[in-house]
Parts: C-alpha cells; sequence; structure tokens
C-alpha cells in the first residue's frame, strides 16, 4: 500500500507542479493569442452579437489604411532611433565598468535607476523637459543659440523626444546585460592584447564584441519587441492621446491597435493588426536564431 | 584615445614576459585594466543623467505652478510639495490607486513566486515524462507579449463579468514563463542532487523536499524573482489601463489620468510621477544590489 503510494507521488508530483503555469498560461497567454486570429477574420464588434466571417477583409482594410502605414512607419523610425544609440551607449558602458573601479555598486545602481521609474512617469518627467515654452531642454538649446524647438508637432522631433525616453529608460539595463556577458570573457585575452599594445577601443572591437556577440543579437531581439509595443510613451508625451499628436506624427502601432480595439471597439480590425504584429516578432525571432546558429557554427 | 590610455606604465621596458610575471605576483586578476581618471568623469556624467530626470520631477512637484516660467528654470526645491500632493489626492482617486497597486503587485508577486518555484523545481530536479518538450514550450513563450493577444482576454474577462475589478487585471499575470526559467536554471545548480535522495530515503514526499530541502535553498532566487515581478506589476500599464476605470485605477491608469486631464499644470503631473515612483526607488534603495545581480545572473543564462 505504501510503497504504491511512493510510487503515485513520484509519478504524479512533477505534472501537479507544472500544471498551474501551464493551464494559467493556456488560458490566459496563449489562447487569447490563437483566438486573435479567429476573431481577425471576422466583423467582430463589442456593440453587436452578430460576428460575421469576411474572410481576410480585415486585413484587407489594414494594408488599404494609411494611417497604419503611417503607424508602422512611426514604430519602425522610433525603434531604429531608440535602438542603436540606446546599444552603442550601454556596450561603451559596460566595457567602462569592465575595469578595475572603485565603487562598482554605486555605478550599477545608477544604470537600474531610470528603469525602476515607470514608463507613465518617464513619458510626464520628459514631456515636460521636452516642454515647448518652460521645458529645460529647450533653455538648454537657447543657451547655445537655438531657438525654441515644438518637439511635438514635428514627425522627426516628436520621435526624437519619444527615443529618448526609451534611450534613458533602458541603457543602463541593457549595459548591466552586457557587463554580465563581458564578464566571462577571459582576462586572459585582454592580457594578452594589452601586452601586444592594443587600445581599450581595439580590445572593444577585436576581442569583446565578436565574444559577446549572442548576447547583443538577444538584446536586438528584445529591444524589437519591447520597440513593437511602445504605448504609454506617446500616448502621454504632451498629452497626445490615442491620435499620436495632431496628426498622427507619432502614433504608433500599439496606440494603433488600442484605438481600433478600446476606442472603436472594432474587435476583428484590432486583432488584425495584432497578429501583424505577431508575425512581425515570430519572424525577427526567427532570423535572430538563425544569426545565433551561424555565429556558433563558424 | 591611445595616447590618453597608457595602460602600461612607460617605464617598463624590459621584455614582455618579465613584467607579467612581476606584476602578476602583485595582483593576479586583471591587474592592467585599471581605470583610467578620464573613465571616471564619464560615469559621473552618466550618472548625472541618469539621475537628473528623477531629481526634476521632485523640484517640479514642489514648486507653484507658475514659477515654472523662470529663466533660468529653478534648479533647488520648493516649498508647495505637501500642498501639490494634496492636490494629487484631490484630483484623482490616487489613494485608492495607490492601495489597488499594492494589493495586485503584492498578489501577483505571491502567486508567480510559489508557481514559479514549483515548476522550476520539477524542471530542475524530478524526472518525468515530455519534461525537454515541455521545457522548451516555457521559454518559446517567453518571448511572446501578451500584448497581443487582449482582445480574447478582454472578451474573455467581458464573459466573466470582471471588467474594472482588480481580478481581471491580476488573472493574466498570476503565472510568469520568465519566472519558471529563472527559478529552474537557480535550482538545477544550487540543490544537490543527493540532498534529495536522501531525503527521499528518509521517507519524504515530493511535497515534503520541496517544502523542506528546496523552498530554503531558493530563498534568495525566490527574493530576486519576487522584487524583479513587484516592480514589473507595479509599472505595468496597458493591460491596466484596457481593464480599469478612472474611478478604481492602478497608480499607473490615475497617473495617466492626471497626466490628460491637466496638460499644463505640471507641478500636479510631475508631483503624480514622482509619489508614483517614489515606492520603487524605497525598494531599490533597500535591495538594488540583489536585484542587479539578479539581472546579471539571469542575463549570464539567457
Amino acid at each position: 500500500m505504501k510503497s504504491w503510494l511512493h510510487r503515485a507521488d513520484v509519478k504524479a508530483s512533477p505534472y501537479l507542479y507544472i500544471s498551474p503555469f501551464f493551464l494559467l498560461f493556456g488560458l490566459l497567454g496563449a489562447f487569447p493569442l490563437v483566438y486573435t486570429a479567429w476573431v481577425s477574420l471576422h466583423d467582430w464588434s463589442l456593440l453587436e452579437d452578430q460576428h460575421t466571417f469576411i474572410g481576410l477583409q480585415n486585413y484587407r482594410d489594414l494594408f488599404a489604411d494609411s494611417a497604419f502605414w503611417n503607424a508602422l512607419g512611426n514604430t519602425a523610425s522610433i525603434w531604429v532611433i531608440s535602438t542603436v544609440p540606446q546599444l552603442v551607449f550601454a556596450l561603451l558602458l559596460a566595457h567602462i565598468l569592465n575595469n578595475r573601479l572603485r565603487g562598482q555598486t554605486l555605478w550599477r545602481t545608477g544604470l537600474l535607476l531610470p528603469n525602476v521609474t515607470s514608463v507613465v512617469a518617464v513619458a510626464i518627467i520628459f514631456g515636460q523637459l521636452f516642454g515647448r515654452d518652460y521645458g529645460m531642454i529647450n533653455w538648454v538649446l537657447g543657451l547655445f543659440g537655438f531657438g525654441h524647438v515644438d518637439w511635438q508637432a514635428g514627425t522627426a522631433t516628436s520621435h526624437i523626444a519619444i527615443s529618448v525616453m526609451i534611450i534613458w529608460r533602458w541603457t543602463g539595463y541593457n549595459a548591466l546585460i552586457y557587463l554580465a556577458a563581458m564578464q566571462a570573457v577571459p582576462d586572459s585575452l585582454h592580457e594578452a592584447a594589452i601586452l601586444d599594445g592594443a587600445t581599450s577601443m581595439q580590445r572593444l572591437r577585436r576581442i569583446t564584441i565578436p565574444s559577446i556577440r549572442p548576447t547583443i543579437i538577444f538584446t536586438v531581439i528584445v529591444s524589437t519587441i519591447g520597440g513593437l509595443q511602445v504605448f504609454a510613451e506617446p500616448l502621454v508625451f504632451g498629452g497626445g492621446g490615442l491620435t499620436g499628436g495632431s496628426d498622427g506624427q507619432f502614433q504608433t502601432l500599439a496606440l494603433y491597435l488600442y484605438q481600433a480595439g478600446f476606442g472603436r471597439f472594432d474587435f476583428g480590425y484590432a486583432s488584425a493588426t495584432a497578429w501583424l504584429m505577431f508575425l512581425i516578432i515570430v519572424l525577427a525571432a526567427m532570423l535572430n536564431f538563425l544569426l545565433i546558429r551561424r555565429i556558433r557554427r563558424a | 584615445m591611445s595616447t590618453t590610455t597608457p595602460t602600461v606604465p612607460p617605464r617598463t621596458r624590459r621584455p614582455v614576459s618579465e613584467v607579467y610575471k612581476q606584476k602578476t605576483r602583485v595582483r593576479p586578476i586583471g591587474f592592467i585594466r585599471r581605470a583610467h581618471p578620464l573613465t571616471y568623469l564619464t560615469l559621473i556624467a552618466f550618472l548625472f543623467f541618469s539621475a537628473f530626470p528623477l531629481y526634476y520631477s521632485v523640484i517640479v512637484a514642489s514648486m507653484d505652478n507658475s514659477a515654472l516660467g523662470q529663466v533660468p528654470p529653478p534648479l533647488f526645491p520648493g516649498t508647495h510639495l505637501v500642498e501639490n500632493v494634496r492636490r494629487v489626492f484631490d484630483t484623482v482617486a490616487f489613494g485608492k490607486a495607490l492601495l489597488n497597486s499594492v494589493i495586485v503587485s503584492s498578489v501577483i508577486t505571491f502567486s508567480v513566486v510559489l508557481f514559479s518555484s514549483l515548476a522550476g523545481f520539477a524542471f530542475a530536479k524530478l524526472r518525468f515524462r515530455g519534461r525537454p518538450g515541455l521545457y522548451v514550450a516555457v521559454i518559446a513563450t517567453m518571448m511572446v507579449p501578451s500584448q497581443l493577444g487582449v482582445i480574447p482576454l478582454y472578451m474573455l474577462m467581458a464573459k466573466w463579468q470582471l471588467i474594472d475589478t482588480l481580478y481581471a487585471v491580476i488573472a493574466p499575470s498570476l503565472v510568469s514563463a520568465f519566472g519558471v526559467f529563472f527559478m529552474s536554471q537557480f535550482l538545477s545548480s544550487a540543490v544537490p542532487t543527493e540532498l534529495l535522495e536522501a531525503g527521499r530515503v528518509d521517507g519524504c514526499t515530493t511535497m515534503g523536499l520541496f517544502w523542506h530541502v528546496v523552498l530554503p535553498i531558493a530563498r534568495p532566487a525566490a527574493a530576486v524573482l519576487g522584487m524583479l515581478t513587484f516592480m514589473n506589476a507595479w509599472n505595468d500599464f496597458f493591460w491596466p489601463l484596457v481593464v480599469l476605470t478612472p474611478e478604481n485605477p492602478t497608480v499607473q491608469v490615475s497617473l495617466s489620468t492626471v497626466a490628460s486631464g491637466y496638460i499644463t499644470d505640471y507641478s500636479l503631473t510631475l508631483t503624480g510621477a514622482a509619489l508614483a515612483t517614489m515606492p520603487l526607488i524605497v525598494v531599490f534603495a533597500l535591495l538594488g544590489k540583489q536585484i542587479i545581480h539578479g539581472i546579471m545572473q539571469g542575463a549570464l543564462k539567457g
């Protein structure tokens, strides 16, 4: 009797322990994602009970909507302007911190401090700093003889302002990730290079970057996923709202999705948007996977 | 750059191997990679940029609105902080928002840590059929942003009549693939398999092993996961905005209400921003070192 109980315990317990994760994730994570594809094939509004199957019509409407292309373009532009400087700064910072330094804890705390701040708070604070009339940034630019920039009004300027928020919040976090990877690079490599007369920059380019390439690709993919979801910054920036400025000059895909889903309650159309975003992420992830495999083989 | 970083002192013109030997005796590892004074200047500048926006939000939060038009802009705190804080609480349901956020973040943190430890233990230390495949499934789901499933998720919550309740905010975050991955990585190296086998011989059930052997060992990793989860839950915005109303908000939702209603009232909105950030800054000041350690560890394994 006892041994039967024991065997049942050993056999069933693992499944029991992983089941909360899989049940909850299945119901509230995987199912909604898959069901999104089904909803996207319907004329589905929250306000009506009838949901007519319309095939790919939502996608056709989406591709015909200039506001969608505008949002896609804005998202891509903000992604590039925010990701490239962010990762370059992070690499340089991590490279600096990967030395014998006093006060490592202080510097690392400084790295992570912006990341602790909520996105909404960041957007509010930078919205003030980028203010047209009383903003600190325009005041500093004024000292150098520049006129007041209306950051919110222009396409390029608003993208820069939003990107600065993202860069501020994420550079330190990525630097920490890079630093962790850099510490796994053998010291002997650096020492040999130094004895051969390599400068700090040469070591960064020839030793560090090749050694931590998988980590760099990992951060690129994570910021791609994050970049597709940029939402709070453009929503809050100067009280812009769902339209992303008067001409939609900084409306991102996430805002566009929210506007369709919870502004107009057009669930079918919003689902088509979400599903397209999902496909973009899968594509990016696959590209990432292939790149890593190629590096490992080389 | 090469002229500013003479990493090997110029006086050592002896053969390289000799220098190496001599120096290694003093400092075995990383002896040459000592920092240049410029390094500290760069880092101090970085620290300034990191902290300044937060400092500035406190300055504005302590100012009368009319003081913000000053040239040059104010750089030191004023005297209106208490008044501004009171105005935030009068304008939106900020007290309720704080309470809601504490409830939501605590429940999510407890649930994620518990279920992640359980599943992590199973993946790291127990044998069962389908384990590798299921583990790959966990890792694959880590990358998928839940934001993309909002429409059906909203329909589910509406069907269960949970819209505008905290249940709707909490439910989708009760488990985390990252948490399972994080705990299982930690436990697989931290828990000695012999210890578990010894426990089995002594007649311990699997639950007994989890409770008496695994949990005590898992405590540091569970603490890190708990803090990361709490911060994420506290700062979450998109989903709470979808399911909650301004009358029953979380801190972030209420903050966005302040920002959208009073575009020009900067001292009010920045007081809100400072208030919303304060609890996390306090947690971070107390436990920052562990959080940083946890992120770097997770990064190495990721």
